[in-house]
C-alpha cells in the first residue's frame, strides 16, 4: 500500500480549535513549513504513517470562521478546500476539527464545509477538556445527524488521534462524500441549533475559570498592570538571560575565526572567511538567543490565550494612532529584530492595519542598535545620579526606545490622516478559553521560526558581507602610499564621497564608511568602526573597546548625540527592508518605508546636530 | 436597543443584524461569529481606555468587539432573557 500515493489530508477548521496542536501529533517533527505561491500565508505540510502502514501527506489550513472569505488566510483555506487554489491539489479527505467546548460556533463551520460535498470526518477535539467541564456529547448521534464520521480527540494527549486515525484507514478503503446536505432554505444557524439540541447536553456555557481570570487581567487597573508585568518579565528575559548564550556565540564565532586564520594561508581568501562571512554571519547569530527566548514567550503567551487578551487591552489606543490591537504582537517581537516582528503581522487580517504595523515595526528599538547605543552611551553620557535614584545613562537609552515607540505611534497617526481613511477596520476578536501551553508545540512553534529568521537572513547577510567586504578590500592600497588602506579602498572613497551629503549632521568620513556595513546588520557599524579607526591609525591592536576613548576625544557631543538619534530610525537595514518586500510583495511599499526612514532619521540628526551646535556642543 | 447600549452583565437576546451599508461585511462577519436573531448575548468587560472595546460572550464564545461593531446588534426588547 505504501507504494500507492499517499491520501492528501487537509486540516480545516476555526482558530483556537487546537488544530495546530493535532496537526503537530499527527505528524510530529516531520512537517515542511512554507509559503502558499505568491501570498504571504504559512504552508504546513506533514507526513503521517499509520499503524496499518498507510501513508498521508496532511495539510494544515489556516484557521478560519467561514468560507465566506474575510482575509487572505480565510481565501486560501476555502480555494484549497474547493480545490481551485493554482498548483494545490484539492484534498482528498477533510478533516474538520471542532473543539467540543466551543461547539455553538464551530459546527456551524463544519456544516459550512460539508456542503462542499468533499469526503470529510469530524474531528471533536478537546474532547477531555469538555467531559470533564460535564458536557455530554452523543458521538453516535451526532454522527448520524451530520451524515459525516465523528471521532474524539485530544491534541495535548499522548495516542489522542489514534481514533481519527483508525478512522482514516477505513475511510480510505473507499471515499464517500456526506450523507447527508441541508435540507433547502433552512440555514446553517438553525442547523446547529437542532444539532446541538439532539446530540449534546451542556451543563454551563462557558468555564468558570475563564470568568474570573478574565475580570482580573480585563481589569481596566489590574489588566494594565498585569501586562505592565508581563512586558517587564519579557524584556528582563530577553536582555539578562541571553547575555550569557551571546556571549558563548560572539567567543565561539572569534574562535573559528582564529582557527581559519591561522590555518589559511595570508591572502583574500582567508580574509573573505574570516572578516566577511564568519564575521558576518556570527554578527547575525548572536542575535539568536534573545529572538527564541522572546519567541518562546510569545509561544507560550499565545497558546496561554492572553495575548489576544494584551490586544484587548491596549487596541483602543493603538486605533487612536491608526495601528489596532492585533499590531501589539508584531511590535513586541520587534524589539528583539523587526524581521520576526514584520513576519508576525500575518495575524492582522486588515490590509491597512497590516500595513501600518509593518511599516512601524523598524521603529521599535531591536536589539542590534543596542552595541550601537551602548557605545555612544558609554563615550559620551557622564555616568551619574540623575535626582538620587536614576543613572543618566540608562535614563539617555531608556529616552532612547521611548523615542522610537512615540515615533511610531506618531507616523502611523499621520498615515492614516494622509490617506483620509474613512473606511472601518474592524476588530471581531475572539478570546478563547484560557489553556496550559503545551511543551511539545511551543518547542515545534520555535524550531520552525528559528529556521525560517536564519534562512531568511542567512542568505541575505552572507551575500552582503561578501560584497562589503570587496568593497572594504579592494582595490589594495599603492605600495608606496602613506594614507592607511581602508581610504584606497572602494568603501573608503563611498565614505568620504557621503561627508558631502552628511556633514550637515554631523557625521564624519570614518562614520559614514560604518554606515555602509551597518546596512548589513546595524551592530555591525561597530566593528566597522573599529576596523576604520585601526586601519586609518595604521594599528592592528585598536579593538572595539579601545573605540570608546578614540570617539570620546575625536568626536563632538553634538556629533555623538546626532547619531544615537539617527539610530532610533536607522534605515539601512537591509534584511529588514527585504523582509518588507517579501511580506507585502511590492517594491512600492518597501521603497516607502526606505525613503521616509531615511527622511526622519536625517531630519531628526540634522535638528539635533544643529540644537546642540547652537547650544555650544559642536 | 443594540448590543453597545446594553449595560454589563446583562443577558439580552438578539434580535438581527444591521447592515450599516449595502455590502456590509462585518455584519455578515457578525452573523458567521453568531450573533444571530434569539442567541443570547452578554457584555462582561469593557477596555481601559474609553470604555472600548466590548468583551462580549455569544454561545460559548467571547469575542472583543468595538463599540461600533456592537452597535449593529440590535435586541430584543421584549420579555427579558431566558
Amino acid at each position: 500500500m505504501s507504494a500507492a500515493a499517499p491520501l492528501r489530508l487537509a486540516l480545516v477548521g476555526n482558530p483556537n480549535s487546537g488544530k495546530t496542536a493535532l496537526f503537530n501529533q499527527l505528524t510530529g517533527s516531520r512537517q515542511k513549513v512554507a509559503n502558499y505561491a505568491g501570498v504571504t500565508v504559512e504552508r504546513k505540510e506533514g507526513r503521517l504513517v499509520s499503524r496499518s502502514g498507510r501513508h498521508y501527506a496532511v495539510l494544515d489550513l489556516p484557521g478560519a470562521y467561514s468560507l465566506h472569505a474575510a482575509s487572505l488566510d480565510e481565501a486560501i483555506t476555502r480555494d484549497l478546500c474547493r480545490g481551485y487554489l493554482p498548483g494545490e491539489p484539492a484534498p482528498d479527505v477533510l478533516v474538520c476539527v471542532v473543539d467540543g467546548t466551543n461547539l455553538r460556533l464551530h459546527l456551524r463551520f463544519a456544516l459550512e464545509v460539508r456542503e462542499l460535498g468533499k469526503p470529510m470526518l469530524l474531528a471533536l477535539n478537546m474532547a477531555d477538556v469538555a467531559r470533564r467541564r460535564g458536557i455530554h456529547i452523543d458521538l453516535a448521534v451526532l454522527a448520524r445527524e451530520l451524515g459525516v464520521p465523528v471521532v474524539e480527540t485530544v491534541a495535548v494527549q499522548q495516542n489522542g488521534s489514534a481514533a481519527l486515525v483508525e478512522q482514516l484507514d477505513r475511510m480510505a478503503e473507499g471515499l464517500q462524500p456526506p450523507q447527508r446536505q441541508i435540507a433547502q432554505g433552512a440555514d446553517l444557524h438553525q442547523e446547529t441549533r437542532r444539532l446541538l439540541a439532539a446530540a449534546v447536553q451542556m451543563p454551563t456555557r462557558t468555564a468558570s475559570i475563564d470568568g474570573a481570570l478574565d475580570r482580573w487581567l480585563l481589569h481596566p487597573v489590574f489588566g494594565l498592570v498585569a501586562l505592565a508585568l508581563v512586558m517587564f518579565l519579557i524584556f528582563q528575559a530577553v536582555y539578562a538571560w541571553a547575555a550569557p548564550l551571546m556571549g558563548v556565540i560572539a567567543a565561539a564565532t572569534g574562535w573559528l575565526g582564529d582557527s581559519v586564520g591561522a590555518v589559511l594561508p595570508e591572502g583574500p581568501l582567508s580574509s573573505l572567511l574570516v572578516n566577511g562571512v564568519i564575521a558576518g554571519l556570527g554578527g547575525v547569530i548572536v542575535f539568536l538567543p534573545q529572538i527564541l527566548i522572546l519567541f518562546a514567550f510569545i509561544l507560550a503567551l499565545e497558546e496561554s490565550g492572553y495575548l489576544p487578551r494584551a490586544a484587548f487591552l491596549l487596541d483602543r489606543m493603538m486605533a487612536s494612532a491608526g495601528l489596532s490591537g492585533r499590531s501589539f504582537i508584531p511590535l513586541l517581537s520587534s524589539f528583539a529584530c523587526a524581521i520576526p516582528g514584520i513576519m508576525a503581522t500575518r495575524s492582522i487580517q486588515d490590509p491597512r492595519d497590516r500595513l501600518a504595523t509593518i511599516l512601524v515595526a523598524p521603529l521599535m528599538t531591536c536589539s542590534a542598535r543596542l552595541p550601537v547605543y551602548a557605545l555612544l552611551i558609554g563615550a559620551f553620557i557622564p555616568q551619574r545620579q540623575v535626582w538620587g535614584v536614576f543613572n543618566q545613562q540608562g535614563l539617555v537609552l531608556f529616552g532612547l526606545y521611548v523615542a522610537g515607540i512615540l515615533s511610531a505611534l506618531m507616523v502611523s497617526w499621520v498615515m492614516k490622516k494622509w490617506r483620509r481613511d474613512k473606511g472601518e477596520h474592524p476588530l471581531l476578536l475572539e478570546l478563547p478559553s484560557y489553556r496550559v501551553p503545551q511543551v511539545r508545540d511551543v518547542l515545534i512553534g520555535l524550531w520552525e521560526r528559528a529556521w525560517i529568521f536564519l534562512r531568511r537572513v542567512g542568505g541575505i547577510i552572507l551575500a552582503l558581507t561578501i560584497l562589503l567586504w570587496f568593497l572594504l578590500s579592494y582595490p589594495a592600497a599603492p605600495g608606496d602610499g602613506t594614507l592607511s588602506a581602508i581610504e584606497y579602498s572602494f568603501a573608503g572613497r563611498i565614505g568620504h564621497a557621503m561627508t558631502g551629503i552628511f556633514a550637515p549632521i554631523g557625521f564624519n568620513w570614518q562614520i559614514c564608511i560604518a554606515l555602509i556595513p551597518g546596512m548589513a546588520a546595524r551592530e555591525v557599524a561597530v566593528a566597522s568602526l573599529a576596523t576604520v579607526y585601526a586601519l586609518s591609525a595604521a594599528d592592528d591592536s585598536a579593538a572595539a573597546q579601545a573605540l570608546t576613548p578614540l570617539i570620546a576625544d575625536g568626536w563632538s557631543l553634538a556629533t555623538a548625540l546626532s547619531l544615537l538619534v539617527w539610530f532610533i530610525y536607522a534605515p539601512m537595514c537591509i534584511s529588514t527592508l527585504a523582509t518588507i518586500k517579501r511580506e507585502t510583495n511590492s517594491w512600492r511599499k518597501m521603497s516607502f518605508a526606505t525613503i521616509y526612514l531615511f527622511a526622519l532619521a536625517y531630519g531628526a540628526s540634522f535638528v539635533t546636530y544643529q540644537l546642540a551646535v547652537l547650544l555650544g556642543a559642536g | 436597543m443594540t448590543l453597545a447600549d446594553l449595560p454589563k452583565r446583562t443577558p439580552a437576546i438578539v434580535a438581527s443584524v444591521h447592515e450599516s451599508s449595502a455590502q456590509d461585511n462585518i455584519a455578515r462577519r457578525l452573523r458567521e461569529l453568531g450573533f444571530v436573531a434569539g442567541e443570547r448575548v452578554e457584555m462582561l468587560v469593557c477596555g481601559p481606555f474609553g470604555r472600548e472595546p466590548l468583551l462580549v460572550q455569544v454561545g460559548f464564545t467571547r469575542f472583543a468587539l468595538r463599540r461600533s461593531e456592537a452597535a449593529r446588534v440590535h435586541l430584543r426588547t421584549d420579555g427579558e432573557a431566558a
